[in-house]
């Protein structure tokens, strides 16, 4: 008997992996990327004739794994923004594998996008613009619950996508009872039981450990609404200043309202943290046009500096007049 | 705040400084009232030119270039008047302009954003 090699099984595992994409209008290309529960690949669209990205679930996941890739195809269809990566089509495979179509995005994921070492400012400018997708989400009844550098796109002309809505929840009521109707709300709302515990059937964690929230490790769901994402994005705010090798190599000068936005908004307790996006993005914006940040009480010096930076030409204008009209005197008296 | 108040301020502040100054020149004590006077409406009258200018160019070089040369073409003239002291004269006339009007570049509301506060 003549035993199968290892490469050779490999092979015919990735083969067994490969969608069964007959009598579609795709065409697949090459693998992306796999994931707990599903595989991304790259396809041809051959009636549109365009790439696009599949996201095919695994071939022996179950029914409950099923519905969350649907329910992930749902929510982004329902969340049409120029920062969510927008769904083309959904269904069911020759195979039988639960599938969704969406843009293909060619780019860097953010903790890549920092190796090329950023700016501080131009970091905090990313971060206003991956919570505007999230804002616009929340504004739409549903939160993320997964946000981390590995699900931030920045794509080849400075586009921001926010990727892997794949645990998106709806914490409230949809803004009209219209969109209720097109989001399928009542639908999202009904997660799976397992998707209440902190580990799913598959023993896939629920979020990402230096991520999540503390609320969503004890998978508390029902006390998870939007600030469980604005612990997120602090925790990415925190990666992008502090905890990328970019950063750390470079020895990047933080601000102590930078790090006190941070600690704000990944306060354990989420009645501490800031109660929206747009609160965490205001104080942001403030500390980039150099105004005053609600999380951090500043010292008298500390506001002295800060009026110097932000009026700095303007007072070194003056200063040199006035210096350049002592002088005058000065030499009037000689 | 308007561009032309931001430069009517500042003007008129620094005009009147400009002024001020005069106290150190014994010779010149006696009419420091008129010097302040006319050194703070020569001020004034810089930063409504300059203002205007502001309003209607949105260019910080071009607004500090414009500044500047009303800043010196004031006091020129009265260094004219005075029959000398140019440089005593005009490099802080110059200045005055100059600061003026990089201010109303970078300070003060232009006229449709105004309209548009005023409409909330």
């Amino acid at each position: 008997m003549n035993w199968l090699g290892d490469g050779t099984v490999d092979r015919l595992q990735a083969n067994l992996q490969v969608p069964d994409l007959s009598g579609t209008r795709y065409r697949a290309v090459r693998f992306l990327a796999g994931g707990g529960m599903a595989a991304i690949w790259l396809a041809e669209d051959t009636v549109l004739q365009r790439r696009v990205a599949l996201k095919v679930l695994d071939a022996d996941d179950s029914p409950e794994l099923a519905s969350r890739l649907l329910r992930e195809a749902h929510i982004l269809a329902a969340l049409e923004h120029p920062g969510i990566v927008p769904v083309h089509d959904a269904g069911t495979l020759p195979d039988g594998r639960v599938f969704y179509c969406m843009k293909y995005v060619e780019g860097l994921r953010l903790d890549d996008h920092l190796t090329r070492n950023p700016a501080i400012s131009d970091r905090l400018r990313l971060l206003l613009r991956i919570a505007e997708p999230v804002a616009f989400a929340h504004s739409r009844g549903i939160i993320h619950r997964d946000l981390k550098p590995e699900n931030v796109m920045i794509g080849p002309f400075g586009e921001v996508l926010v990727m892997d809505w794949g645990l998106g929840k709806v914490f409230s009521a949809p803004v009209s009872e219209s969109s209720a109707q097109n989001t399928g709300a009542a639908e999202l709302q009904r997660e799976p039981a397992s998707l209440r515990v902190c580990s799913t059937g598959h023993g896939s964690v629920l979020g990402t450990p230096g991520y999540m929230a503390p609320e969503q490790l004890r998978g508390e769901v029902a006390r998870m609404d939007q600030r469980t994402d604005v612990y997120g994005l602090g925790a990415i705010l925190s990666f992008m200043i502090g905890n990328s090798q970019a950063a750390q190599s470079n020895m990047l000068r933080v601000g102590n309202p930078v790090r006190a936005i941070c600690a704000k908004a990944m306060d354990s307790d989420p009645n501490r943290r800031y109660a929206t996006v747009e609160a965490l993005t205001a104080d942001i914006a403030n500390y980039l046009a150099d105004s005053p940040v609600s999380a951090y009480p500043e010292s008298a010096v500390e506001r002295l500096a800060r009026l110097f930076n932000r009026h700095r030409t303007a007072v070194i204008l003056i200063a040199a007049y006035l210096a350049m009209r002592l002088l005058f005197i000065l030499f009037s008296h000689r | 705040m308007s561009k032309i108040m931001v430069g009517v301020i500042l003007g008129a502040i620094l005009g009147a400084l400009d002024g001020m100054t005069a106290w150190f020149t014994p010779a010149a004590r006696p009419g420091i009232i008129g010097i302040v006077f006319g050194s703070t409406i020569k001020g004034i009258l810089a930063g409504i030119l300059i203002g205007v200018f502001a309003r209607k160019v949105h260019s910080l070089a071009l607004g500090i270039a414009f500044g500047l040369g009303v800043g010196l073409v004031l006091a020129f003239i009265i260094a004219q008047l005075q029959h000398g002291y140019y440089f005593q004269i005009m490099l802080p006339g110059g200045m005055v302009g100059l600061t003026v009007g990089y201010a109303t570049q970078k300070y003060g509301q232009s006229p449709h954003l105004q309209g548009a506060a005023s409409a909330h």
